[in-house]
């Protein structure tokens, strides 16, 4: 950490820096996991908050975005715990186990930790940290390294997340539903970190939800890292519905074993600005991820998702579906990679990101992106942006139906296609219900 | 039921009707023959509404109504149909749903109560039947995947649900089979009724034989050049359109 190596710096990049200092022996974890904060952070103070000169920045620029480091969000209090009772209830899924992080620390208060499932073990990230447990100590940070800043500083400031394993062979039939939820009266940022790891041949479903008032600014800087297992199957959706002024960035890592299964759904409607970033990693023969996302944004707000699938060995498929509806002064952008290297032949990697554009003034960047250092392989990518069709507009008029719902009904199904594969009912539902409410809103 | 007068109408600045006059009743079926680029297809979008024409003279009046001022699917909603030459592929939105937001949207902008579903689906699954279309189609994507025929016998399950007061066809009979035209044919005779005025827009005479019209006219460079009897289609079939393009230069 060395202020003089920069000359500019922003006041959030001194702000996290102060913020570090002060924070770091109160942070869960000593030894070799405060050694890994001080590292990222190490890693962050030199480089500084990624802006757009930065590649993988470009249209996200977060030193321009992110103009104060808020405070580490403290512990909840007991109105904060009141206030986040009904967290992820949008989601409609009663069925499932909920664990509630407000404010980025587990409430086991809220959570429903009774009864696990044979082979199931959860734990809280902090409560691990604490106690140095070799396994998290072991894996964490490790499923898909990277050298991304905003990881970095997840890593650093990582206060509490659920540590969730599952054995190998076990069929979780029952989601586990993690319910992120902004419940402090103040600003503040909050990094949850989470570690998920599911056994060769297992199943599992993570629900993920991030919400919070609309009238407060927060920022959040989430953390998952996932190991799919052999022949493993794992179902993930995460649904953004952060209040209207939250900076929110999370960051998926994934590791696929031969013939795992990652099936990725990612909902965005809420957040000032939003970061979807989705680094998936083929480190086993034959596995297939479908990775799919659906955003909705209107006013200015600013959704990006940045993937990167990267196929390290033979007969991976993936399939990555985008589709962003934008109204108003909004801005998506779709960053897509696939890298096939070259023991990766027999990949078939197929990548499609549509825009839908509702106004004169909103703005989709698509960025596909192929790297490919194999030569048996079948890969490509498309992008699209580009208003409702008037065609299909006048088919509709012409059977009776007004041109407010005509457009209604071809938003949805535009959406639809990008949430369809989310297995639980119950949350494809919300969601569909969800993108139907922001509909009639706007 | 509906009467056209002098109708006017372009295209991106060309001129493609030009003084077309047109008077059906209730209980009619009139055919409309005519070349390609004889102002067919547009003469049927212009009736249902389609943005991209302009009518620049003539009024169109359906039930005595000034046509051409109400937006398409209030036009839909007092009755008219269009079934279209190109039905379109709609993904992400199944038949059913489509079905059941256009004739409860219908009902609704006349005042009716919304159609509840078990009684839907019980209207649904015997037009369907009498049409040969399968079920398992219905919870597809409009038209997705649907062949030629299939998308045409798709359009007139369309009107068979929404039993509209004029229905306009505009070259259904393009692209299919004997085997579907048949079961086209034989949709759109159920549905004739004293009530019930239909206008028939096709290139060739084949159709006709199935679909037995009360008047037949023949359309040549955007107006209405000759009339007659289901005779005259006849008359076209051996002869060509030849010599009505002739007169009408």
């Amino acid at each position: 950490m060395n202020a003089e190596v920069h000359p500019i710096r922003t006041a959030a990049e001194i702000g996290l820096a102060q913020a570090f200092a002060e924070a770091r022996s109160r942070l869960p974890g000593n030894g070799a996991i405060s050694r890994r904060r001080a590292i990222a952070f190490d890693r962050f103070a030199e480089q500084g908050l990624p802006h757009r000169r930065v590649e993988e920045w470009k249209y996200t620029d977060l030193r321009a975005l992110m103009r104060e480091a808020l405070p580490i969000a403290p512990p909840p209090d007991a109105a904060a715990l009141r206030r986040a009772a009904d967290a992820g209830a949008l989601l409609h899924a009663p069925d499932v186990r909920r664990l509630v992080f407000v404010d980025g620390a587990l409430a086991p208060e809220l959570s429903d930790l009774a009864a696990l499932e044979p082979g199931l073990t959860i734990q809280s990230l902090a409560v691990a940290l604490a106690a140095a447990d070799p396994f998290v100590v072991e894996r964490l940070g490790t499923v898909v390294p990277t050298e991304d800043i905003a990881v970095a500083l997840n890593t650093a400031f990582m206060g509490d997340g659920a540590v969730i394993r599952v054995a190998d062979d076990a069929v979780i039939s029952r989601p586990i539903h993690l319910a992120f939820r902004f419940a402090a009266q103040h600003p503040a940022a909050v990094f949850p970190r989470s570690l998920v790891v599911v056994g060769a041949g297992a199943r599992l479903t993570v629900i993920e939800s991030h919400e919070g008032a609309d009238d407060l600014d927060y920022q959040v800087n989430a953390g998952l890292e996932l190991v799919v297992g052999d022949r493993a199957r794992v179902d993930h959706v995460k649904v953004a519905m952060d209040g209207a002024r939250a900076l929110h960035v999370a960051t998926l890592m994934a590791s696929l074993g031969a013939g795992a299964e990652l099936n990725d759904t990612s909902f965005t409607m809420g957040g000032a600005v939003t970061r979807n970033q989705l680094f998936v990693r083929f480190a086993g023969e034959s596995a297939v991820a479908r990775i799919c996302g659906a955003t909705l944004v209107k006013g200015r707000q600013h959704v990006d998702t940045t993937l990167v699938v990267d196929h390290a060995l033979p007969g991976g498929t993936s399939r990555e579906l985008n589709k962003a509806v934008l109204d108003g002064e909004s801005r998506s952008v779709f960053q897509g990679k696939i890298i096939v290297r070259p023991d990766a032949q027999k990949t078939d990697g197929k990548m499609m990101t549509k825009a839908l554009l509702l106004s004169e003034t909103a703005e989709a960047d698509n960025k596909p992106e192929l790297e490919i250092f194999a030569d048996d392989v079948q890969c490509g990518h498309g992008a699209t942006a580009g208003a409702l069709d008037d065609d299909l507009l006048f088919y509709l008029m012409a059977r009776g139906i007004a041109r407010r719902e005509a457009e209604g009904l071809l938003i949805q199904a535009f959406v639809g296609e990008a949430i369809e594969g989310i297995g639980h009912d119950g949350v494809r539902e919300a969601l569909t219900s969800a993108a139907a409410g922001w509909l009639a809103a706007r | 039921m509906l009467e056209i007068k002098n109708l006017h109408a372009e295209i991106d600045g060309r001129a493609i009707l030009d003084g077309l006059d047109l008077t059906v009743n209730a209980g009619e079926v009139h055919a409309i023959m005519g070349p390609n680029g004889s102002g067919k297809s547009t003469l049927a979008y212009v009736l249902a509404g389609k943005a991209d024409y302009a009518v620049t003279a003539g009024e169109v009046l359906f039930e005595g109504e000034d046509m051409l001022a109400m937006a398409p699917d209030e036009r839909a909603a007092r009755g008219l149909f269009l079934a279209f030459q190109y039905p379109l592929e709609i993904p992400g939105v199944t038949t059913m749903t489509f079905l059941r937001t256009a004739l409860n949207a219908q009902r609704k902008k006349r005042g009716e109560a919304e159609l509840q579903v078990p009684e839907f689906m019980k209207r649904v699954r015997e037009a369907a039947g009498k049409l040969d279309i399968d079920q398992e189609m219905l919870r597809r994507g409009v038209n997705v995947g649907f062949s030629g025929g299939e998308k045409k016998r798709n359009e007139i399950l369309q009107m068979a649900m929404l039993e509209p007061k004029l229905a306009v066809l505009d070259e259904t009979d393009s692209g299919l089979d004997i085997d579907a035209l048949k079961i086209v044919a034989d949709g759109v005779n159920r549905l004739r009724s004293p009530q019930r005025a239909m206008v028939v827009i096709t290139h060739y005479q084949r159709l006709l034989d199935y679909i037995v019209p009360d008047v037949v006219h023949v359309l040549s460079k955007g107006r209405i050049v000759k009339t007659g009897g289901k005779d005259l289609a006849l008359e076209l079939e051996a002869h060509g359109y030849a010599q009505f393009q002739e007169e009408a230069a």
